[in-house]
């Protein structure tokens, strides 16, 4: 039978993990200002605007802005989400690819 | 995630599909598990306002539902209980592995992605200690912290841990002060990105020769043993001390490097150099002992010497075959370093970075359509950010410099059995000490 031997574990340690709150959904999103917030992307932008004509075409009664963040997606963008947090009632961010 | 956890706005995030397991992960380990999120597919990039029509229109392709409904109902479902989960939890790494045979540890080291695929030196209790001798530091000190993206939690690390991952590599006790210097810096060598990026480290001072670097012929190639392990140690740290370099969950590059395997680590041919070694350009001593540590390495031109009449057509065309992106850091041989002082009188190292500064130039037109420019580098000009924001305002044939001048590097390396050299699309990072982890 061979041997065994012990050998250390080489990962790192994680942080702990603690859950955030997520936010309470909305009853429904008619007369509601929905942001479409563009992570500036690979032509992101090209699909959140064929995603706003979807909204203006099937849910009139929702109003759509079409926001791109302020600088490049690796940057906290506290501008724009207080901005949407003023003004907009949800938000659809993307595309993450 | 920062505007639905922070601000309280309900958020859909949307993602191409071959980012399913990593953006779950991501969500996950940033305690919003549940967040909502749908799928459309991969690629978004370069498809026409009519394709991507149909994308909205069509299903997300991991559940098959509609892509649009998915996006009502993420806005409007309210979550039940089971959305919640635990308030928090502990995710903890053992020190030891379970006892097992040779055989067997290898097969697990292989099957939890802790290598580099290649074979590794087992790192027993003996073998941990034997390297946590090769530095003054306890072994339960806090290095540093790392991960393989800007997304992800960052992951700590203690010197022990460090020592486990060189033993790994094959490195020597005597090469663990640069090692644990690779450490500290926080530059994951296993970044996450799609662009497949690997990562350059360059050794300078008495160290060099202390270890027996190579800094001559075949610097960069798989002929020294401290460049190889010190390299391939700076890999396996980085890959299992961040939380794992995995294809598809937290690796995430389309093509891969082949840099990786060592990352590109050699030490400056300083004796050879006619300028000032790279790590006294950053503000040590030329007795001190530092490492330099550079990322991207996916761009490279190369040639030979410097011919009389045309070498300043030449060096342009080598810039402007680079990704504007990533700026370029010239590895010289020492032959031509020398002669870029004979032909273009370059005495100071400063001189030579004008002059590549003011030769990489395109059309603001052609410059301004790179695709990395417009994810990286048009936003930040449109919001004001200098030098960008005055590159914006020129017409489109209009020459504009494709770098900032304090982006570009030299560094002298190689043998001098011929002239040869090459430019590395690279991003340097910073320099740190090795001395302080002897």
């Amino acid at each position: 039978m061979k041997a065994k031997i012990t050998v250390l574990n080489p990962a790192g340690f994680p942080p702990k993990v603690t859950r955030k709150e997520l936010a309470p959904r909305l009853p429904t999103l008619e007369g509601k200002t929905v942001y479409l917030v563009d992570c500036r992307f690979d032509d992101s932008d090209v699909f959140l605007k064929q995603m706003q004509a979807w909204f203006a075409e099937h849910m009139p009664g929702v109003r759509t802005i079409f926001k791109p963040i302020s600088s490049v997606y690796l940057n906290d963008d506290p501008a724009t989400w207080e901005e949407i947090k003023a003004r907009g009632d949800a938000a659809i961010v993307g595309v993450g690819h | 995630m920062t505007i639905e956890s922070k601000y309280g706005v309900p958020t859909v995030a949307l993602h191409t599909d071959k980012f399913d397991r990593v953006v779950h992960s991501v969500a996950a380990t940033n305690g919003m598990g549940r967040l909502r999120q749908v799928f459309v597919p991969q690629p978004v990039m370069g498809k026409s306002a009519r394709e991507l029509r149909a994308y909205v229109d069509g299903n997300d392709p991991l559940t098959g539902r509609q892509v649009m409904l998915e996006v009502v109902e993420g806005l409007t479902r309210p979550f039940d209980d089971g959305d919640l989960g635990p308030a928090e939890f502990d995710r903890s790494t053992p020190r030891l592995v379970e006892p097992d045979t040779e055989e067997n540890l290898h097969r697990l080291f292989l099957d939890n992605h802790w290598t580099d695929c290649l074979p590794i030196v087992l790192p027993s209790e003996e073998r941990v200690a034997a390297m946590l001798a090769g530095t003054r530091r306890k072994p339960n000190e806090i290095v540093g912290r790392m991960r393989p993206t800007h997304f992800r939690e960052a992951w700590e690390y203690t010197v022990e841990k460090v020592a486990v991952n060189a033993v790994m590599a094959g490195a020597r006790p005597e090469y663990f002060p640069v090692i644990l210097a690779l450490a500290a810096t926080g530059v994951s060598a296993r970044g996450s990105t799609t662009s497949s990026m690997a990562a350059m480290a360059v050794v300078n001072g008495p160290v060099r020769h202390e270890l027996g670097m190579n800094a001559g012929t075949g610097a960069l190639a798989p002929y020294n043993h401290a460049n190889a392990t010190i390299g391939r140690a700076y890999g396996l740290l980085s890959q299992n001390l961040q939380g794992g370099s995995v294809p598809g969950l937290t690796y995430m590059g389309s093509q891969g490097n082949n840099y990786a395997y060592n990352s590109v680590t050699f030490a400056e041919n300083e004796e050879r150099s006619p300028w000032e070694p790279f790590h006294v350009q950053h503000g040590f001593r030329r007795t001190d002992s530092a490492v330099s540590v550079f990322t991207g390495c996916r761009s490279t031109a190369f040639t030979l010497g410097l011919r009389e009449r045309h070498w300043r057509e030449h060096v342009g065309n080598m810039l402007r075959g680079m990704d504007p992106h990533t700026p370029p850091t010239l590895l010289l041989d020492p032959i031509t370093a020398r002669q870029f002082i004979d032909r273009g009188g370059f005495l100071k190292m400063d001189a030579l970075i004008d002059w590549l500064y003011d030769t990489a130039r395109m059309p603001a037109g052609e410059y301004w359509d790179y695709q990395l420019v417009q994810n990286y580098i048009y936003p930040r000009a449109t919001f004001g950010e200098e030098p960008w924001a005055s590159k914006l305002k020129a017409a489109p044939d209009e020459l504009i410099p494709m770098f900032r001048r304090e982006d570009i590097h030299v560094v002298v390396v190689g043998g001098e059995t011929n002239g040869y050299w090459r430019i590395m699309g690279c991003t340097y990072q910073k320099t740190v000490s090795v001395d302080e982890w002897r």
